[in-house]
């Protein structure tokens, strides 16, 4: 009942964004104990016992309910993927968390990403300091993100309409690229765009259900080196062989 | 109305429309979902059958005397549900995607699941009370149930040849109303109200908007996810039974379908259409190219390996689909190419539609296409190969969600390898490419029967035929007639390293050459291939956490990972990123038979107390006992009997399409003989002699066949269609037969009783045909479809023994 009322209160907006924001303090740190717990889960996989503190920090400020349909806002916290219309889903804040660890980032570093989605991933991470240059295919999708990350005054974020597959070469070259588009292989030009030394991150899996992260370094010598990571500790054999 | 006047025709056209209404429900689900939910629904929504026999138990004696206008009430309820249902339970937004985070999912289904019941229910009110009706003449109604069943089930495959899904479904919708017309006229209700009705009723069903009928597809279906794209078009639409085949054009944004391509390539794919089967897993028609150097990225892909091993010869491209396996072969300059494809629409497409576009690659003078499945075709080819390729398995799209796990396919067995490593010329190669998935499962799964069918074969060192590559989405698995040579090695090396593709294994591979460029948290794939070569083979399948098992003939499922001692494990992770693997077609399955069981359990035991309550005079606990397991033990034996079968003559039928329409048909219109044929001995005392008779011929046959039918098949299978149709009903006809006499004979049995114990026979026998369609598969899975052929001999035995015979207490 609760939650549905703070729901009515944030969505119609009666209150301004920061106050709003602050009803969700409470759930926003739980949000972050459930990924902190998950993370220690997957350390084995992940290669760390917990995340950067600069992304849960992030996570923790930037205001997720904002970036869901208002029908889902009483839900915004809860460490699971949310459809957002469209076919398209906003990622589940464990797998955002660990993505945006895994691309290992500086301030002022820039970032593309394909598939803007909500523009949540593109907020947090802004809120790193980053600077971020997203494409989205489908123009109310990436036209609603532009409105919100303007109005939540995300300005590191740039958002164009149109095919992530050459990039933005006019930026380029990128310290990091995140593909959350679904896409049958990894665009050359992409590649291309990627600084030596830079990684490049792809979820791979359903809108509902992240198979594997994909993550593309590229060396020093000019060569691609991916590393697949399982976002669960899972080993599929005890025995020894 | 006089006793005389059976509903015969009403009763079959209302079981033809029931039939029909099944099939296609599970065609439309199939393409606005997954084939898995498909199954599903429809199964617990059969279940309406035995909803309606707990109905009857109860309602019967208000209905019995005013059967005509009950009867006519129903079949119009069902021609009117059929329908409107279905609009319905495609309208509730479910998405079986979201089962494991949101409960309000769980409500969603159990609505649609509710409402495709509906139908099925009123369908089944008209025969069960045509069945209490006319008692003395039971075996002639449920012959005509059973002929009704049989037309229904080849009229709608037919059908779906001809038209859309969609109008397929206004049609089944009339099929119902015609039902009430013709009853209504049987029953001398007159003939004006049927001729004035039926038009009307036409009318309407003409007038309805497109909206309601037209499928919704899931927003997160490929199809779907395309079309959003601005630009996109469906430029082709072909249907029939083996699914809905949508050509899409994007014209602003280029479709570049590539899977598996290299990091190092740079080439960018020609102009390409998007082609779909039932809105999904996703294939690429592409332009042919004036200059073929722009296909170089075909060259960029781990199933390319092969053509750098040997020079070109001759090849065989089973699954040829949008071309994209004989355009690698152009590519590489193959001297011949026989390309297979079983579906005749996607090959008109390709070849006449989009023929310019292509470049008409089918008829290129070095291209052999055969329309025919893939596995009939390696059994009959005279033909020798220096390059077997096998279709890419689709776990690129299904792996996350598993839902192919249980998708029977006889193209991945260790005898369809058997037959493909028998086809090759000495030093050719079987190529066999997959989407990977992690931890390993289709990869390693594929490498293992591939070591059994190298065994089966006889073929020695085996460890010296086998070699396995893999980029960061999918691996080539080649194994060799003949042994892999240094020379060859030195070119897997050389095609890898170009490409930055990992060895995962060659003969003699040293361990540090392993994930290299694609890095794993371990060697899963060089330690699992080490594994399967050695001594501790039995141990590392054994240990492994998703089952690895080579698939056979007689547990044709490739993709059943899932181990019942993981599922606690893999559950609990579901939320921490874990949910990808579960394997959810199997699961579903196991779902649906508690479903199943649970309502199965609640519609048999509510009217039974109701039942004694009525009978308690006159009928004992031991023949209430004999009516449950008896009617029971039949609804389990038919169904498992018939889905066995079903997929056993795929192999010698070489085509879904056909087993389904032959066996299906067979069974139920030899049943139906058999039914009409017991009406001599209903009632009669000899009745339980001659209904163990008929069940001792099963068993006999049945055991005849477990021994004969792989042999005849292997014998047959080269034989023209029409004589391996002939000999399918020659086989099934008086197996059939036999098992229509003994649901009308114990049937008839209870005539003398009180007419609840019909109804109820009729419920439970309805319940126990939805559990046993499900268990089967189940059952197939884990022991193989002999044993649901064996246990359907014992169901029979079972029922034979417990023949129904009414004493009071």
């Amino acid at each position: 009942m609760l939650g549905a009322l703070l729901s009515l209160v944030a969505s119609s907006y009666l209150l301004d964004p920061a106050q709003a924001s602050d009803l969700f303090r409470d759930s926003r740190q739980q949000m972050i104990r459930l990924i902190e717990a998950d993370v220690r889960d997957t350390s084995h996989y992940l290669k760390r016992s917990s995340l950067d503190t600069r992304v849960l920090d992030a996570m923790a400020r930037v205001p997720r309910h904002e970036f869901v349909p208002p029908e889902m806002v009483d839900r915004a916290y809860q460490n699971r993927p949310l459809p957002i219309g469209h076919g398209q889903t906003i990622s589940q804040p464990y797998i955002v968390a660990i993505m945006t660890d895994l691309l290992d980032t500086e301030p002022d570093q820039r970032i593309l990403e394909i598939g803007t989605g909500s523009g949540y991933q593109a907020a947090i991470l802004a809120e790193i300091g980053t600077r971020v240059w997203s494409i989205e295919i489908i123009p109310a999708l990436g036209k609603q993100a532009q409105t919100r990350l303007q109005r939540l005054g995300y300005d590191r974020v740039e958002v164009r309409l149109g095919d992530g597959y050459y990039g933005w070469p006019e930026n380029a070259p990128f310290d990091a690229i995140i593909v959350t588009a679904a896409a049958s292989h990894i665009p050359p030009p992409l590649l291309q765009q990627l600084k030596p030394g830079g990684r490049m991150i792809i979820p791979v899996g359903s809108r509902f259900s992240t198979q594997q992260l994909v993550l593309i370094t590229r060396n020093e010598n000019d060569e691609f080196i991916t590393r697949q990571v399982l976002p669960v500790r899972f080993v599929p054999l005890t025995g020894e062989h | 109305m006089t006793l005389n006047a059976q509903p015969r025709f009403s009763i079959a056209l209302i079981s033809a429309a029931v039939l029909g209404y099944e099939i296609l429900l599970m065609a439309l689900f199939s393409l606005i979902q997954w084939h898995h939910f498909a199954y599903m629904v429809v199964s617990v929504a059969l279940l309406g059958f035995g909803v309606s026999g707990s109905f009857l138990v109860l309602t019967r004696a208000v209905f019995e005397n005013n059967f005509r206008n009950f009867a006519v009430i129903q079949a119009c309820l069902f021609g009117l549900s059929s329908l409107l249902c279905y609009a319905l339970a495609q309208r509730l937004s479910f998405n079986p995607e979201e089962l494991i985070w949101d409960s309000n999912h769980w409500l969603r289904l159990a609505l649609v699941i509710l409402l495709l019941t509906l139908p099925f229910f009123f369908a089944a009110n008209l025969i069960g009370l045509a069945l209490i009706r006319f008692k003395y003449s039971l075996a002639r109604i449920y012959a005509a149930d059973l002929f009704g069943a049989g037309i229904g089930a080849v009229g709608i495959i037919a059908i779906l040849f001809l038209v859309p899904p969609a109008t397929a479904l206004r049609l089944v919708s009339f099929l119902g109303f015609a039902a009430a017309a013709v009853l209504w006229i049987e029953c001398r209700g007159g003939w004006r109200e049927a001729i004035i009705g039926l038009p009307i009723v036409m009318l309407c069903l003409y007038s309805l908007p497109g909206t309601w009928t037209e499928p919704i597809i899931s927003p997160y279906k490929s199809l779907s996810q395309l079309l959003r794209v601005p630009g996109t078009r469906v430029i082709a639409e072909r249907f029939s039974p083996l699914g809905m085949i949508n050509v899409v054009e994007s014209r602003t944004t280029p479709l570049r379908h590539a899977p598996g391509l290299s990091l190092n390539s740079r080439i960018e794919p020609p102009e390409q259409l998007g082609l779909f089967i039932n809105g999904d897993g996703l294939t690429a028609i592409t332009r042919y190219p004036d200059d073929l150097s722009s296909l170089a990225y075909l060259d960029y892909l781990t199933s390319a390996l092969p053509y750098h091993l040997q020079g070109p010869g001759r090849v065989l491209v089973l699954g040829a689909g949008g071309g994209a396996g004989v355009l690698q072969a152009l590519y590489h300059n193959a001297e011949r190419i026989d390309a297979v494809e079983i579906n005749p629409q996607v090959a008109e497409l390709v070849r006449v539609r989009l023929g310019e576009f292509s470049g008409g690659i089918f008829d290129h003078a070095r291209v052999n296409l055969q329309i025919t499945e893939a596995r009939g075709f390696l059994q009959r080819t005279t033909s020798r190969y220096d390059l077997i390729q096998f279709p890419v398995l689709d776990s690129l799209a299904g792996a996350a969600g598993g839902v192919h796990g249980l998708n029977e396919n006889y193209l991945y067995t260790v005898a369809a390898l058997r037959e493909a490593l028998k086809r090759l010329d000495d030093e050719g190669y079987v190529a066999l490419t997959n989407g990977i998935q992690l931890p390993p499962r289709d990869s390693l799964k594929l490498f293992a029967s591939a070591i059994a069918a190298l065994k089966e074969l006889g073929a020695d060192n085996i460890e010296r035929r086998l070699a396995l590559i893999r980029g960061w989405q999918t691996s080539t698995l080649l194994i060799k007639n003949g042994e892999i040579g240094s020379a060859d090695i030195k070119a897997i090396k050389d095609f890898c390293k170009r490409r930055s593709f990992d060895l995962a294994y060659y003969p003699g591979m040293p361990g540090h050459e392993a994930n290299h460029y694609n890095q794993l948290e371990t060697s899963y794939f060089y330690d699992g291939t080490r594994a399967l070569l050695g001594q501790q083979r039995d141990q590392f399948l054994h240990e492994y956490k998703f089952n690895l098992e080579p698939a056979t003939d007689d547990r044709p499922f490739h993709s059943h990972f899932l181990k019942w001692s993981s599922l606690s494990e893999l559950t609990s992770l579901r939320h921490r990123g874990g949910g990808a693997l579960l394997e959810t077609g199997y699961l579903t399955l196991a779902i649906t038979l508690l479903l199943a069981v649970l309502f199965s359990m609640l519609l048999i035991l509510l009217p039974l107390a109701f039942i004694r309550r009525e009978t308690a005079q006159t009928v004992s606990f031991t023949s209430s006992f004999k009516v449950l397991s008896y009617f029971f033990a039949l609804g389990l034996g038919f169904l498992f009997m018939e889905i066995a079968f079903l997929q056993k003559f795929i192999l010698l039928l070489h085509h879904p399409i056909y087993a389904a329409s032959v066996v299906l048909a067979s069974f139920l219109v030899s049943a139906g003989a058999g039914s009409a044929y017991s009406q001599r001995f209903a009632g009669q005392l000899r009745s339980k002699r001659v209904n163990a008779k008929a069940v001792a011929v099963i068993i006999a046959i049945g055991l005849l066949y477990l021994v004969l039918l792989e042999p005849l098949m292997q014998v047959a299978g080269s034989w023209q269609l029409g004589l391996r149709i002939l000999l399918s009903i020659a086989l099934i006809a008086p197996l059939g037969f036999c098992m229509g006499v003994p649901f009308p004979l114990g049937l008839s049995s209870l005539a003398s009783g009180p007419p609840s114990l019909t109804a109820w026979a009729w419920g439970i026998n309805g319940c126990a045909s939805v559990i046993s369609a499900i268990l089967a598969t189940l059952l197939a899975i884990h022991f193989g479809f002999n044993a649901v052929i064996l246990l359907a001999l014992v169901c029979y035995f079972a029922a034979a023994s417990s023949f129904p015979e009414l004493t009071s207490d």
